[in-house]
């Protein structure tokens, strides 16, 4: 079998065990928390009959394990249960609050990845120079800065002295893309500038690295320009650690956007997680816990794939 | 029109350093160097690591390598002086009328790329030719240079070739544009010494057949006379002595060159083998994990007290995974090894500490075997703290004496590697290896990072140490020169078995078999005209081919 297939199909077994691993874990952790959903249906003051008549009635009773199957299997089918609070399909109400959260994560992301990669190359060419110094500094800050004080922050300046902007960042279906768009600026800045460093660093270490191979001293005595030395030799060897910094950054766009979310009180998971965990809503809370794994391992095995794709020893064996 | 192709008239050549704890300031690397190359002669720059002749090399192509700067001088390439040139002239001038061959061609291709991309594209890019011309040509280049199916060898990435295909790929790549000059820069310094030949006869007939003119990069004198009509010998960025290649060679006039020439002169009387063995290996196998094949099929050696026992072979012919076995790193899967009278554990984790302590290794890269943050007192200090539990006064008045034996002495003491040249690194991982006074040291090629005097005095120093401390050595090196230099015995390994075993006057005396034959005649040897006597007497090729 060619080694590339092996490779790929081992990552993908690997990430599917993964995601197993995790639901198992995630399921296990929620087990292990006092009280149960029967407790948060009834409330602190409800009587031992009523919780035991409960119990019995949402088959809470059963082992654990009979348990986390029953759910396991039903996430397979799709099916990822009812919310405790307000009895509505988890999975259609995740279906809506997803969709708004990957809208968030891919404007941040079609903003930071081409502009971190711009700046690291920029980095690159002016190394040690004060261009270099200064993005270094200013991507530094803002990674450094919790993410909440730059939020608000910038709703202080932007929203509130300048007006530019709403600081709540709701959106619905009858509004326009551009209204649309318009309303998520400001999370989508804050979140551009909390992953734009590492992203910036990576590609400005990655490219550093490879314009001291000899291979380029090769290219660049084959009389070739500055940019086709870097687009032509260093760039085709730089794609996977830039590849690998970037899905790492997109997973946590679509996963850390908690924070963010609550902030701008958007209407996406991360609000979503937060309000069932406080309501108690175990259903939920197990739903979000798998998709966000499921993002983050998928993301995370694509950086991988596409990894192996760009070595040639592995496309191209001996 | 002139014959003079390159004029290079009081090139000086400067960086800026860096040094750790001071502030950076500019030296000097080249001081006023000149010389003349006419068209279709080849110039051959020689000297040791540092002497600045790669830095000329590449300044004849205006190209500073890291940090370094072309401060001073003319350098004359077809009637203009690229230092004062624009930067789309040098840019026409690099890879179009100026080529340059690396030393190392295994780093030199884009791995990412296939070896016919990377072989036209200074071409293309020059618009010598079209891309279908310059391909036709390249493969007539493969075919020249004698690479194996020239027709499809384009198509692979350089990762599918041995390095000595490589660095006639390399070599290809250079000569695409037809450029009217090319910087051969250590082209077979990094090949085996069968391998070596090969390249070596390949290059010289390509810059027959094409005309061009070269300048040629290299440490070794001996190869360096086969291909050049001019030599010049540098030493710390100044010219020693210009001359043609008979002159310098036959007639040097100057005491460095006549050192160089006549490099290699130890003497060492063969010790005759005693009754007694320190290190006895018996019918070892072995093979790496995940390896479906033998590395060592059935490897007998042995090791007299106080005596070198030298395994000689090309890369990959097995001689480091035997010292991998012997020091237990590598488990074998059939055999004895039998270590001053007891037998080892062929696992490392089932070795005393006694074990440990009489079998010590210097390897071939001294700066990546010692902890750059620690000090040389720190580095021979720590086997004595570890086997001897030596400490305070006692241990430094011992570190002092190694450091007697290995002719640095005490000021070394507080010093970081960094600070050491290539050969005081060596010496001081040589006193570590005796801190703990074994009865038996393997040095996997410790002088072949070195320079040729430098080497030298390692070896001398490592023969007077025998004397002073009874201590065996099993050396690993893939040098002719050394092995005649230092053995008692020989070993020679040729696929991962031992051809050939006894005595150095056995091993050395003919009648050889075909493969130590086909080694010892590819030493290169300092007379004119060696390359093609020995091409024209060999009986097999080499198995890195």
């Amino acid at each position: 079998m060619h080694p590339i297939i092996k490779l790929v199909s081992q990552r993908l077994a690997l990430g599917l065990l993964l995601l197993f691993g995790a639901s198992a874990l995630i399921f296990g952790l929620t087990e292990a928390l006092p009280g149960d959903a029967a407790q948060a249906v009834l409330g602190q003051s409800a009587t031992p009959e009523a919780l035991a008549n409960l119990r019995e009635e949402m088959g809470l009773n059963r082992p654990a394990l009979t348990r986390y199957f029953e759910w396991l299997g039903g996430i397979l089918q799709g099916d990822l249960g009812q919310s405790l609070t307000n009895k509505l399909d988890i999975a259609e109400s995740i279906g809506k609050r997803l969709g708004n959260t990957l809208f968030l994560a891919c404007a941040a992301a079609v903003v930071s990845v081409p502009l971190a990669i711009f700046l690291g190359l920029l980095a690159v060419r002016y190394r040690n120079r004060w261009p270099d110094k200064l993005i270094s500094a200013i991507t530094l800050t803002t990674v450094s800065i919790p993410e909440f004080l730059i939020g608000y922050v910038v709703i202080y300046f932007v929203s509130v002295k300048l007006g530019w902007f709403s600081s709540l960042a709701m959106i619905n279906d009858t509004m326009s893309f551009g209204q649309k768009l318009n309303a998520i600026a400001l999370p989508a800045f804050v979140l551009t500038l909390v992953v734009l460093a590492q992203m910036m660093r990576m590609t400005r270490a990655a490219i550093l690295n490879l314009m001291q191979s000899a291979y380029i001293e090769t290219a660049e005595l084959k009389g070739l320009s500055n940019f086709q030395v870097i687009a032509r030799h260093a760039f085709p060897n730089a794609i996977s650690p830039i590849v690998n910094v970037v899905m790492l950054n997109l997973a946590y766009l679509v996963v850390g956007v908690v924070v963010v979310e609550v902030v701008f009180v958007y209407p996406g998971m991360g609000q979503y997680l937060v309000d069932s965990v406080t309501k108690r809503d175990v259903p939920v809370v197990l739903a979000c816990g798998v998709v966000f794994a499921a993002v983050y391992i998928g993301l995370n095995m694509v950086a991988d794939i596409v990894s192996i794709l760009a070595n040639p020893r592995l496309r191209h064996p001996k | 029109m002139s014959d003079t192709l390159l004029k290079v008239r009081n090139l000086k050549i400067g960086a800026t350093v860096y040094p750790p704890g001071e502030k950076p300031h500019d030296i000097e690397i080249v001081h006023g160097v000149s010389f003349d190359l006419e068209r279709g002669k080849v110039l051959g720059l020689i000297g040791e690591s540092g002497a600045g002749k790669s830095t000329i090399g590449l300044a004849s192509m205006a190209y500073g390598r890291g940090g370094v700067e072309l401060t001073g001088g003319e350098v004359w390439v077809n009637g203009r002086d690229i230092l004062k040139t624009s930067h789309s002239d040098i840019r026409n001038l690099r890879g179009g009328e100026v080529a340059y061959v690396s030393q190392s061609a295994a780093a030199s291709f884009n791995p990412a790329k296939k070896i016919m991309d990377q072989v036209v594209e200074a071409a293309v890019e020059h618009k010598k030719f079209s891309r279908k011309e310059a391909e036709g040509r390249a493969r007539e280049l493969f075919a020249k240079l004698g690479l194996p199916d020239p027709d499809n060898i384009g198509d692979r990435y350089p990762h599918q070739v041995s390095g000595g295909q490589l660095q006639r790929c390399m070599t290809a790549l250079a000569l695409c544009p037809e450029p009217d000059l090319v910087v051969f820069d250590e082209p077979t310094t990094a090949l085996d010494v069968t391998t070596q030949i090969d390249v070596l006869m390949a290059i010289k007939e390509a810059i027959r057949d094409t005309g061009v003119a070269a300048l040629y990069i290299t440490h070794d004198l001996a190869v360096v006379a086969q291909v050049s009509d001019d030599i010049m010998v540098l030493r710390m960025g100044n010219t020693v002595e210009y001359g043609n290649t008979d002159q310098i060679i036959n007639n040097p006039q100057e005491e460095y060159t006549k050192a160089l020439v006549s490099v290699r002169s130890i003497e060492h009387e063969e010790k005759k083998p005693t009754p007694e063995s320190v290190l006895s290996v018996e019918g070892i196998t072995a093979r790496y994990k995940g390896l479906n094949f033998d590395v060592l099929h059935n490897v007998n050696v042995e090791l007299h007290p106080g005596q070198t026992l030298a395994v000689v072979g090309e890369s990959g012919s097995g001689k480091s995974t035997l010292a991998r076995v012997i020091t237990g790193l590598l488990p074998p899967r059939d055999g004895e090894i039998t270590f001053a009278g007891r037998k080892l554990s062929g696992d490392l984790k089932g070795r005393s500490r006694e074990d440990l302590r009489e079998l010590q290794m210097i390897y071939q890269m001294a700066d990546v075997a010692m902890n750059p943050r620690q000090t040389v007192g720190t580095i021979i200090g720590r086997p004595l703290e570890f086997y001897f539990n030596m400490r305070g006064a006692e241990k430094r008045k011992r570190i002092i004496e190694l450091l007697d034996e290995i002719e640095l002495g005490e000021k070394y003491m507080d010093r970081y590697p960094a600070e050491l040249s290539g050969g005081q690194k060596q010496r001081v991982c040589i006193a570590r290896s005796l801190a703990a006074k074994p009865k038996m040291i393997i040095c996997d090629e410790v002088t072949s990072a070195l320079d040729p005097l430098v080497a030298d005095g390692i070896l001398k120093l490592l023969l007077d140490l025998q004397k002073i401390e009874d201590v065996a050595y099993l050396f690993i090196t893939h040098d002719l020169a050394t092995v005649r230099a230092i053995s008692d015995s020989i070993a020679v390994m040729y696929q991962g078995r031992v051809v050939r075993y006894g005595s150095k006057s056995e091993v050395l005396s003919p009648p050889f078999d075909d493969y130590t034959d086909l080694l010892l005649s590819s030493v290169p040897e300092m007379h004119l005209g060696w390359l093609e006597e020995v091409v024209a007497h060999r009986k097999m090729e080499s198995a890195g081919n």
